[in-house]
């Protein structure tokens, strides 16, 4: 290496001074606690070992992942269709109208922030005494909370699908609103008709960004943790809740390497998961311009 | 034809949206014991001790965190744009980690961390102001970097720079008045995000609002959802009034 070379390395490190505490906030927080769990998922007993990791092939595991995947395909295939029909009833509204803003800060709060309160929402609905249950139940004479279906999976399914469609709504908005006007014009004016310009035009254009959108689904469901938290008390019929028992019984069971091995599983789903999004997103990012 | 189809989706959309937060307005202030209306449940959220304080210590976290995340992240995006471009996919890459790293997977792999912050610190619930500047990276960035890539950052940091003004007083002075909006409205997500927040809260055995609400729902229903909604009708007001602003500042 010349002086010239010497001379910007140290230019260079110099001038990355200023980006130290954030690299130190992320590398502590964030780094560590992740290679944390990757370390201590093939680590045991002051070796490598992959005893951690088989005990995600035993049965419990096994039907806790199961499970979350049945619970996050059904809810991102739900919110993926529902969610895009929103979003297309949004999309023909004014961008600057009070409808839309109103409509769309509401999805917001439900798809990123709900967490545990949306488990109290639907208790309040339809738990044992909730608003609808009652109604129901004086007006039909039928038991809507009976056998406590809301605290199992069919449960989580409903409580997931109600913060899955506005999620859709938010990441899918963009690349309906990317559609141009002319597009549309342009295919009627060559003789199509609206529904072959839809067939023909718009679904393929929007198919890369509904997949990709349905994907991004799938891991916020795989990786949600506070409403199935907050609704399911006992048992852990998903991983994320499979986690929380090996966490708070480690002390009794020795499982703190099970949690380990656990979310290495959860990293692996979401990262794969993940990748195939960002792949999908760069096709739809090439005509959303 | 078409509108009525329409319309009617509109109406069934907002049937199942809206009628749980009815439920959760409807439940909170039902009499279970002799019928009729009582506010007991939202008086509550002030008059029970745990609560209120976990209400305080949950506007506290997200106060902090605000800062500390400002305090890291603007003068860091600035940086990388003027002087350091090389780093500015990592940091990027960085900031959008957490959207794959889940809240659940950092818990577990926190404990040494937290041993050491801890022992640094002191026991306070507040020491989770670190781990949510990281929750709330990917939400603060694109804010963020939408603001700053409507300006024109190098033209404003060097006249700042060739009057006379240092690193500091550029920024603070010159480029954060400029991205006011983007500033703004990274600060209105995390506070939306912390005071939600109950992985990290619960799993490290903090009582923070969320974890409050919780536990008080194993015996008090109706104040965990009065307690609830009043948390999603705070993180609705700030979002749509975030929303109103934005359009208000386009227009002049």
């Amino acid at each position: 290496m010349g002086d010239g070379g010497r001379l910007m390395l140290f230019r260079r490190l110099r001038d990355s001074i200023p980006l130290l505490p954030f690299f130190a906030v992320v590398a502590i927080f964030l780094i560590v606690p992740t290679v944390t769990v990757l370390i201590g998922a093939v680590y045991d007993e002051g070796g490598f070992s992959l005893a951690r990791v088989q005990a995600l092939f035993t049965e419990t595991a096994l039907s806790a992942l199961s499970k979350s995947v049945l619970l996050s395909g059904s809810t991102a295939l739900l919110g993926a269709i529902f969610g895009a029909l929103l979003a297309w009833l949004i999309v023909t509204r004014p961008p600057e109208s009070l409808v839309r803003r109103t409509v769309l800060s509401l999805c917001s709060v439900l798809a990123q922030f709900g967490g545990v309160a949306l488990a109290f929402a639907f208790l309040a609905t339809i738990g044992l005494n909730g608003v609808l249950t009652l109604w129901v139940q004086e007006y039909l004479g039928a038991n809507l909370a009976g056998s406590g279906w809301l605290y199992g999976l069919p449960g989580l399914i409903l409580v997931y699908t109600y913060f899955q469609i506005p999620l859709m709504v938010i990441v899918f908005l963009p690349a309906l609103e990317g559609l141009r006007e002319q597009w549309r014009e342009a295919a009627i004016s060559l003789g199509a008709s609206t529904w072959q310009y839809w067939r023909e035009v718009a679904v393929p254009l929007l198919t890369p960004a509904f997949l990709g959108s349905a994907l991004l689904l799938f891991a916020n469901a795989f990786a949600a943790y506070a409403t199935a938290a907050a609704l399911v008390s006992q048992g852990s019929p998903i991983v994320p809740l499979l986690i929380r028992s090996a966490l708070t019984s480690e002390v009794v069971l020795g499982q703190s390497g099970f949690a380990y091995a656990l979310a290495l599983e959860m990293i692996v789903v979401v990262a794969v998961v993940m990748v195939a999004y960002n792949l999908l997103v760069r096709r739809t990012a090439r005509w959303l311009r | 034809m078409r509108t009525l189809g329409r319309a009617a989706l509109w109406v069934v959309f907002g049937l199942f949206f809206l009628f749980p937060l009815y439920a959760m307005a409807d439940f909170s202030t039902r009499n279970l014991i002799q019928g009729g209306r009582t506010g007991a449940a939202w008086a509550n959220l002030f008059t029970d001790e745990a609560l209120y304080q976990a209400i305080i210590t949950s506007l506290l976290l997200s106060l902090l965190t605000v800062v500390a995340m400002l305090v890291v992240l603007v003068p860091t995006m600035i940086w990388v744009r003027l002087r350091t471009p090389w780093a500015r996919g990592l940091v990027e890459f960085l900031c959008l980690l957490p959207l794959t790293i889940p809240a659940l997977v950092i818990v577990v792999g926190l404990k040494n961390v937290y041993l050491w912050v801890t022992y640094l610190l002191g026991e306070s619930a507040l020491t989770l102001t670190f781990v949510y500047v990281v929750l709330v990276l990917p939400f603060a960035y694109r804010a963020l970097d939408a603001a700053l890539s409507a300006i024109d950052l190098q033209t404003l940091a060097e006249a700042a720079r060739s009057l006379g003004a240092g690193w500091t007083t550029t920024i603070v002075r010159v480029v954060v008045p400029n991205i006011a909006s983007g500033v703004l409205s990274a600060a209105f997500i995390s506070v939306a995000v912390v005071l939600g927040e109950y992985t990290i809260a619960s799993l490290s055995g903090f009582e923070t609002l969320q974890v409050q609400i919780v536990l008080i729902g194993k015996s008090d229903g109706p104040t965990s959802v009065a307690a609830s909604l009043a948390v999603l009708l705070f993180g609705f007001v700030l979002l749509l009034g975030l929303s109103l602003l934005s359009r208000r500042r386009r227009r002049t």
